[in-house]
């Protein structure tokens, strides 16, 4: 548990920072240090630089604008906790945020770096999936904009290119003030982990954002998984099921910053289409079978899962 | 929540003997960062040893190389099991008087097994020299699975053992077999269950280590090391390496705070000698501390039972005979701590709360290519093993004859009027009063309002289960006559001196890992001589200063060296009463004792306290008597002590994911009379928690090529307060016969009790399916499985 010798760098911009990555041989970028720390410790990595990105000011920014949720490289786990807008109109972010790790190692994780890891054990990129939302990249050319869908590439392999860190991270705000929207419609989204002590990786995870129109048809649907394959997974055939499908009798859902959270009234067939889009989520899985469960244990809890995170997301929007 | 039905305390609150909730004496210093680990220790020109471990689990060693390590900047010397050869110290006994290596000249037989030692100026450079020692294997095919290795085919692992033939260790029996096997064939109704209890480790938060300082001038070794038995180290110590010039009073052992130790700070581990022996040969102070890696794949394991085990009973549930056939996986070498004549610990406890004509009991221990080990992880000795066994079975026939088990337990409860109750299998119970302990938890729990909402969920679907443990331990090894480790009797030991303002020191031949010694022996001391507790300064675990003692480990510590220390204040008040006649010019027996006082029989207003004696115990002493105010006890005990409890838990079941939720937990103890009340409640959270980790999280599992496959907290899953349900305790008070103060042991029921009272709750909740036993841990994808296989997974 003792990391070979290798060379620390510390600089104070974004500038210099991408200076010394393009000079020098074997670097790695560190941000909070919660993957790259234990991989140092146990020689699973041994870069011969570490560009820790940790100082440089202006990065640790989260908030609304022009129409994104924008998250810099250097926001925290706990500061996305702590956060009052993302509370209010990103619940499923909260979610996530809460099940990663322990509060200790949220004081200094960050997102951007859970998600630029490339670990599909890792809960926020199944996050991003159903959020759809888009990786800013800065590498020596500038800034460039990878959509999710295009970020993950493999086991520990993404989109960013040598050279390049991920320095925000942009979420596609809901229509509106208060997430009930100017755009009509009904936002929910939740993120539901199981696992086999608190802070553990995920047996699996599923992330479910929805979107409803005031008649109770879902507008829109993302769902990601997580820890259920080479790579995080989006369940696509899942998404497809949901889209267009009524969930909630018309008037069944109440406008904005209602406190109300009773049980929302589903429609006739919404069970139906639930279990449908669940059985879907489990079909696109790849697990496997290790001290977490079989194969088969694993592709169940993402049915259940998914079930149940589809169930508490229209209970979010429907709020 | 706690209820009691308890001794109230006799002291004053300013005395603070038996019966105070005394808040931790050395809670101020751990609490502040200020306790004194063994990393906390340094000494001037300290070097560091890393290990190099093998990476195989059995195999050939081809060559060593450590030119490369050597270069490495801040490198001094690596030592192998050839130069260690050389001094004849690349062997040692282990407690059991098996053989373990301390590093290998040929052969590794476990995986992180010990294969070299780097010694360098850092901690940092050690480690870099680690990673640079080349070694080549030549693997051969390792035997783990325990039932294999006794197969006629299986290769003997232990060739370096004259005359061992196979890979049986040692046969071990209890009980009259021809008459049990009698019962069973005329009984009404036999159960049975084959279950293994797995092996599980301590995971204590401080890691094992040592500074080892030997002074080459004067030839004599300071050894600073996680031990909980001291004493007994410095023998063996002088022992195994009398040969190379270590004399047993040139060896000094310190144990200083300790971060808990469950009985895996009990053995002596390589990585000791190593440290040791590069301190003998550099002249320097060499340190060692593990990593949490090293500290689970290569430190001693605990339990790893297969039991098969058979309950003869009649037709009404009535238990008749017990029979139960046990094979033990010991790994490379039989290195647990048990008392020399108990190979299988107390195993034969396993007839348990219960009366029954005849038991029989046999354990055969075999070795594996896994490491060494069998500690007694929080547990006399395989006690936990014998009540798991037991318990789960007891439930088994209960589903078999219909009965509510808490009734059927109560109706072959050992009744309070048949104690001292000789059980069939040897022991002398003490006290004991089950029904008292079943009826209380009952109470708490609300049993029978609890039975009736299972009824009704089961009519919805749902799945909760209600577990019953009504256990018996048997604690504080031990009566002279039976009790030794490597020849040395397990009495314990308190040496009390009182100085002449009234403040004492009291030394003790145990050592506190944390279980609040310093607190509890206080007030062992203040309720005996009435001195105020926070005037009584205990130490021990430096063998230069502290009596000679066997240590702490299977809940010893009060009923041995309490008893010492009671037995070494009531000389003092002895001797203090005969100055307290001298002071007040009376014969002694027209003195009163309150505690801290004695009185003139008839004119109170004419008395002397305890300290006024002190102070003439150095001033004013009465002709003839010997100066001072101080002695000394070995408290050889007459037996055993056997506290009790009996716990529920009450659990639900996540029909989708197969996740249990224990709902609630109520554990009733009873430990006899109790000196802290708020330790003793301390004890059993603590233990029922680590008794939950077992139940339903922790195990150490291999892969047939001997990987391990839980070598990190990662995959050894240790509960944190996050997984632990809020327990709720409760005690009865029947005092034990024999100890001077009625006392019994306690740290150890709570991990004893609770893995059944789960295990149980969640067979309770499918035994309408037909479920009648689940393994521990009982993870939610096993729960899962069972769930889909009788079609009610959701």
């Amino acid at each position: 548990m003792i990391p070979p010798q290798f060379d620390y760098h510390a600089p104070g911009s974004l500038e210099e920072a991408l200076g010394l990555l393009g000079s020098l041989d074997d670097a790695k970028v560190m941000s909070g240090g919660q993957s790259l720390l234990p991989m140092l410790k146990l020689r699973l990595a041994t870069p011969a630089n570490i560009v820790d990105i940790g100082r440089i000011p202006g990065l640790d920014s989260i908030g609304e604008e022009g129409g994104y949720l924008r998250i810099g490289a250097l926001v925290t786990e706990t500061a996305l906790e702590e956060n009052a807008t993302v509370a209010a109109r990103y619940p499923i972010l909260l979610d996530t945020a809460k099940v990663i790790a322990d509060p200790l190692v949220r004081n200094r994780a960050t997102i951007c770096g859970n998600v630029a890891h490339g670990d599909p054990a890792n809960d926020h990129p199944a996050t991003m999936l159903a959020l759809r939302a888009q990786m800013v990249a800065t590498g020596p050319d500038g800034e460039r904009t990878i959509g999710v869908d295009d970020f993950f590439h493999g086991l520990f392999m993404t989109a960013l290119a040598e050279g390049e860190i991920l320095t925000e991270i942009r979420i596609p705000a809901p229509g509106g003030v208060g997430g009930g929207g100017a755009d009509g419609a009904h936002h929910g989204g939740a993120y539901l982990k199981l696992e086999r002590k608190v802070g553990d990786y995920a047996v699996a995870g599923v992330a479910v954002q929805l979107a409803l129109g005031d008649d109770g048809k879902v507008t829109q649907a993302g769902v990601g998984l997580t820890n259920l394959g080479m790579a995080p997974i989006r369940a696509s055939a899942a998404e497809e099921v949901l889209t267009g499908a009524r969930l909630v009798e018309r008037g069944g859902l109440r406008g904005a910053f209602s406190k109300v959270r009773d049980a929302i009234a589903r429609a006739p067939d919404a069970d139906e289409v639930i279990a449908a889009a669940a059985q879907a989520a489990a079909d696109a899985t790849d697990p496997v079978a290790d001290r977490r469960g079989s194969v088969e244990y694993k592709r169940n809890m993402a049915r259940v899962l998914t079930g149940r995170a589809i169930a508490k997301a229209l209970a979010r929007a429907g709020g | 929540m706690a209820a009691e039905t308890s001794n109230g305390p006799r002291t004053s609150a300013k005395i603070c003997g038996m019966g105070h909730s005394m808040k931790r004496k050395e809670d101020p210093r751990f609490l502040q960062g200020k306790g004194n680990y063994i990393d906390d220790h340094t000494l001037p020109g300290m070097l560091w040893l890393d290990i190099v471990r093998s990476p195989i689990a059995y195999g050939k060693i081809v060559n060593i190389d450590a030119s490369k390590a050597l270069e490495v900047d801040g490198v001094l010397a690596v030592l192998t099991g050839k130069d260690l050869e050389a001094y004849n110290l690349h062997w040692m006994p282990t407690l059991m008087s098996d053989t373990q290596m301390v590093l290998p000249t040929d052969t590794v037989m476990y995986q992180s097994q010990e294969v070299a030692g780097v010694i360098a100026t850092s901690r940092y450079a050690a480690a870099d020299g680690v990673a640079a020692v080349e070694v080549e294997y030549e693997p051969m095919t390792p035997v783990i699975d325990p039932f294999k290795a006794l197969e006629t085919d299986a290769p003997v692992l232990r060739t370096d053992k004259e005359g061992q033939e196979d890979n049986r260790i040692w046969h071990w029996e209890a009980g009259d077999k021809e008459a049990t096997d009698r019962i069973f064939d005329e009984a009404d109704v036999v159960v049975r269950e084959k279950m293994h209890v797995p092996r599980i480790h301590v995971a204590s938060i401080e890691t094992c280590g040592c500074l080892a300082d030997f002074n080459p001038v004067e030839g004599h070794l300071t050894v600073y090391m996680t031990t909980q038995a001291p004493h007994a180290i410095r023998t063996v110590l002088a022992l195994v390496a009398g040969h190379v010039g270590l004399s047993e009073e040139k060896i000094r052992v310190v144990s200083p705070d300790i971060g808990g130790g469950f009985g895996g700070k009990v053995p002596v581990y390589p990585g000791y000698v190593i440290a040791i022996a590069a301190s003998v040969v550099l002249g320097k102070p060499v340190k060692w501390i593990e990593d949490r890696m090293e500290n689970l794949q290569a430190d001693s394991f605990a339990r790893d039972y297969h039991m098969d085990a058979e309950i003869a009973a009649d037709s009404s549930g009535k238990i008749r005979a017990l029979r139960i056939k046990t094979l033990a996986d010991h790994g490379y070498s039989d290195a647990q701590a048990a008392p020399s004549k108990f190979p299988a610990g107390l195993f034969s406890i396993c007839t348990g709360s219960y009366d029954m004509e005849q038991a029989y009991a046999e354990v055969d221990a075999v070795y594996t290519n896994k490491p060494p080990g069998g500690v007694a992880y929080r547990c006399s000795f395989r006690v936990t093993e014998a009540v798991h066994c037991m318990e789960r079975i007891v439930d088994t026939l209960a589903h078999k004859v219909g009965k509510d088990p808490a009734t059927l337990r109560e109706e072959n409860f050992i009744p309070k009027e048949a104690f001292p109750y000789h059980s069939p299998l040897g022991w002398e119970y003490d006290s004991g009063d089950y029904q008292a302990a079943m009826d209380m938890a009952k109470e708490m729990i609300g049993y029978d309002d609890l039975r009736r909402e299972q009824a009704e969920k089961r009519e919805r679907g749902e799945l909760m289960g209600i577990g019953v443990c009504s256990f018996t331990e048997v604690l504080g090894a031990g009566p002279s006559k039976d009790f030794d480790i490597l020849g040395i009797k397990m009495f314990d030991s308190a040496e009390v001196r009182v100085h002449p303002t009234g403040k004492a020191i009291a030394r003790f031949g145990t050592k506190s890992q944390g279980q609040g010694h310093e607190t509890t022996y206080a007030q062992i001391i203040a309720e005996e001589l009435g001195l105020p507790a926070a005037h009584v300064q205990v130490e021990e675990g430096d063998t230069d200063t502290a009596p000679y003692g066997l240590g702490t480990y299977a809940s010893r510590s009060t009923p041995t060296a309490g008893a010492a220390g009671v037995m070494a204040a009531r000389k003092l008040r002895d001797k203090a009463r005969k100055i307290a006649a001298h002071l007040l010019e009376v014969g002694e027996e027209d003195l009163e004792w309150e505690p801290g006082t004695f009185s003139v029989k008839g004119a109170p207003d004419k008395s002397v306290t305890i300290q006024d004696c002190a102070f003439a115990a150095y001033t004013n002493l009465p002709e003839g008597m010997e100066p001072g105010m101080e002695a000394t006890n070995y408290y050889d005990p007459p037996n055993l002590t056997f506290p009790f409890g009996t716990y529920i838990c009450v659990v639900d079941i996540d029909r989708g994911t197969g996740e249990v939720t224990v709902r609630r937990f109520v554990a009733v103890d009873d430990c006899g009379n109790i000196i802290n009340p708020m330790i003793v409640q301390g004890q059993i959270h603590g233990g029922l928690t680590q008794g939950l980790g077992p139940a339903l999280f922790e195990e150490m599992t291999y892969d047939e090529d001997g990987n391990n496959l839980a070598g990190s907290f990662m995959d050894y899953l240790v509960p944190t307060a996050v997984e632990t349900p809020a327990w709720e305790t409760g005690h009865t008070v029947t005092p034990s016969p024999h100890h001077p103060l009625g006392a019994k042991g306690v740290g150890e029921s709570a991990t004893v009790g609770a893995p059944p009272a789960i295990a149980n709750a969640v067979v309770d909740a499918l035994a309408h399916l037909g479920v009648t036993h689940m393994e521990i841990p009982i993870r939610p994808d096993r729960v899962w499985e069972v769930l889909r296989e009788k079609g009610v997974a959701i």
